[in-house]
């Protein structure tokens, strides 16, 4: 079974966000492998102890990201590749396009992916790369058994269960509660410096002509500090007329 | 010169750290209290390779390096020393002699099942009668046909009683005094072999301390471990990588302990401000900082000698002495920053002042460490 895995280098949420020139500060920050995806190499690997295969971990970023890689080596995928997206300005579909052209021509039965990155959290990169590569895609799974050609699924549907079958390959995208990740042992951590990295360049890719971005950034900004509450008084008539009044002047929100 | 981990040891660091704070931790002050060795803990480390982590993988070992074991023994001690000393002794003390000394077949046997966790380790030198002068021991081997025959106790055996196998120091020849110890490796199960009083200790409470008694305990002749007349010199050269391994245990107690004092200062208001405002709590703070860093420097820079093939025997020495009284005076000072709450059980400061107390006293005291040191300076 060929199982590739998609993986993102995120700032450790426990660490302090800071701005300059800006943008979000990366100076003296720790980065994690982002937690959802830790989730993924973790099936991808229980998925090969039952059904044997190889699991291969792609990133897209920048060379620190190849700490994250090799973290997965020593948890014990297989293979690891990383898209340089060094002075790349990238935004979800450009990366999806990126991560299409590496993935169309190889043969895989299963793409594993986080259901949202802790850092910028759109949770798009998994469900427009099943879009762009035509295979079905089961979002935020909690659960999961190959089968065969099919896969059976347990989903989360904001605090229910849904229960999908479908047929290889199919993309999905982890779910806290799917796995535990395991630590990197040891020995894994010292296997991980002799297997290969594949690195490969924007340039080797030949899609200069899909790679332009659709998302502009104006502005980056913290969220304003949130005030103290207001309790209206009065009746409740009085209290629902100066609600809208307020929501119309003050909060602008009707 | 390079005073950076480098990317696999960083990895490791920050396997073992996150291993300690979410298996370690949540219940190290209950296991404190109730003096428990929790085997299921001992379980996991074997199962992230961490329990033969500089044996070649031929023995069953991880394959890396003494500075990874150094790190890893730091990383557990910060979060609970009980594990750090477990672990200490099971690798420096009981796999380091059989794996310099023992035959290609006592390594297969002995170190291969260490290394993989399957068997756990100790070390018997001290007895009641003989401690810092260890060639006073009283226990005796008499060779029997094909079987050595042992008798006499040896105490503050770490591991006693959950170890498998034990590195054993015996009289062969009291004539010759030091130079008629011998060294074994005696199996558990091996008859006249028994564990004897758990010791109630000041600290690291949650690691088992025991007496062992050999009583006619016969031994098999190749369970020798070395040469007959050869123990005193393989006892005195284990402690001299196995105090680096008290060193980096020292230096992980001090780096908890500071840990909480940081903590506590920034969030314990007290005339209408933190106190990690006030200079007299940020000198204690600069100054135990400055000292867990040189303690590290030392630690890790003996292991890197043992790394690279050169002399370390001092450089443990040095690294024991200063380490021991920095998790000490540092573990204190947690205390101190802590007030009243510190010297509560509510906090874990007081547990590392515990603690760290026996990083100055076993594997060599703080006086031995001086005589290693002073006697190599001196030297002609």
């Amino acid at each position: 079974m060929n199982i590739l895995v998609l993986m993102k280098q995120t700032f450790d949420p426990e660490e302090k966000i800071a701005f300059q020139y800006g943008t979000v500060s990366e100076e003296g920050v720790n980065f994690i492998i982002n937690p959802y995806d830790e989730y993924a190499i973790e099936e991808g690997l229980l998925l090969r102890a039952l059904h044997c295969g190889e699991v291969t971990v792609i990133t897209v970023g920048t060379e620190r990201a190849e700490n994250g890689l090799r973290t997965a080596l020593a948890m014990g995928a297989d293979n690891a590749i990383i898209v340089n997206s060094e002075d790349l300005n990238l935004d979800e579909y450009s990366t999806v396009k990126i991560l299409e052209s590496i993935i169309k021509n190889r043969e895989f039965d299963i793409i594993l992916a986080g259901n949202v990155a802790v850092d910028y959290g759109s949770g798009q990169i998994g469900p427009r790369l099943a879009e762009e590569l035509n295979i079905p895609q089961v979002t935020t799974i909690t659960k999961l058994a190959i089968v065969g050609n099919e896969a059976v699924i347990e989903r989360d549907v904001e605090g229910d269960k849904e229960v999908v079958m479908v047929t290889l390959p199919v993309l999905v995208t982890a779910q806290q509660g799917l796995n535990e990740p395991r630590y990197p042992s040891l020995p894994g951590i010292t296997k991980a410096k002799k297997k290969p990295i594949e690195r490969i360049e924007i340039d080797d890719l030949h899609i200069e002509d899909v790679l332009e971005v659709k998302t502009i950034t104006t502005e980056t900004f913290f969220a304003p500090k949130k005030g103290a509450g207001r309790i209206l008084e009065g009746d409740i008539e009085a209290q629902v007329s100066e609600l809208a009044i307020l929501l119309r002047s003050e909060a602008k929100a009707i | 010169m390079n005073f950076l981990l480098s990317e696999e040891h960083q990895m490791m660091q920050k396997m073992v750290r996150e291993f300690a704070l979410n298996e370690c931790e949540p219940t190290a002050a209950q296991r404190d209290e109730e003096e428990y060795f929790d085997i299921k803990i001992w379980r996991k480390m074997a199962e992230l390779g961490l329990c033969g982590i500089p044996w070649p993988e031929e023995y069953g070992g991880a394959g890396a390096d003494y500075l990874s074991y150094v790190i890893t023994v730091e990383e557990l001690s910060r979060v609970d020393a009980s594990i750090g000393t477990t672990l200490a002794a099971h690798t420096s003390l009981a796999g380091w002699p059989v794996f310099k000394f023992g035959t290609e077949e006592q390594k297969q046997k002995y170190l291969r099942a260490m290394a993989e966790g399957k068997s756990m380790g100790a070390y018997c030198l001290t007895e009641p009668g003989s401690g810092s002068d260890s060639s006073g021991m009283k226990t005796s081997a008499v060779l029997k046909g094909n079987e050595w025959i042992l008798n006499g106790s040896k105490i503050f055996i770490t591991n006693g009683g959950y170890a498998d196998i034990y590195i054993v120091f015996a009289q062969t020849n009291p004539e010759l005094k030091h130079k008629g110890i011998t060294a074994f490796i005696i199996e558990k199960d091996f008859p006249g072999f028994s564990v004897g009083k758990k010791e109630k200790k000041m600290g690291i409470r949650s690691s088992a301390t025991t007496e062992v008694i050999f009583e006619d305990c016969c031994v098999p002749k190749d369970n020798l471990l070395g040469q007959v007349g050869e123990g005193f010199k393989i006892a005195m050269l284990t402690l001299d990588g196995g105090r680096n391994g008290v060193a980096a245990q020292g230096v992980g107690i001090a780096q908890g302990a500071f840990d909480k004092a940081v903590e506590y200062a920034k969030d314990r208001v007290q005339f209408g401000k933190p106190i990690s405002s006030l200079q007299a709590i940020q000198f204690k703070l600069a100054d135990m900082a400055t000292k867990i860093e040189a303690s590290r420097l030392l630690t890790y820079q003996a292991a890197w000698r043992e790394d690279q093939g050169i002399p370390y025997g001092v450089q443990s020495a040095m690294s024991k002495l200063f380490a021991g009284d920095t998790a000490m005076e540092v573990a204190v000072e947690a205390v101190q920053v802590f007030g009243g709450y510190g010297y509560t059980r509510e906090y874990p400061v007081e547990r590392y002042m515990r603690d760290a107390k026996i990083t100055q006293i076993y594997e060599g005291t703080q006086e031995i460490q001086r005589l290693v040191i002073a006697g190599n300076l001196l030297k002609e």
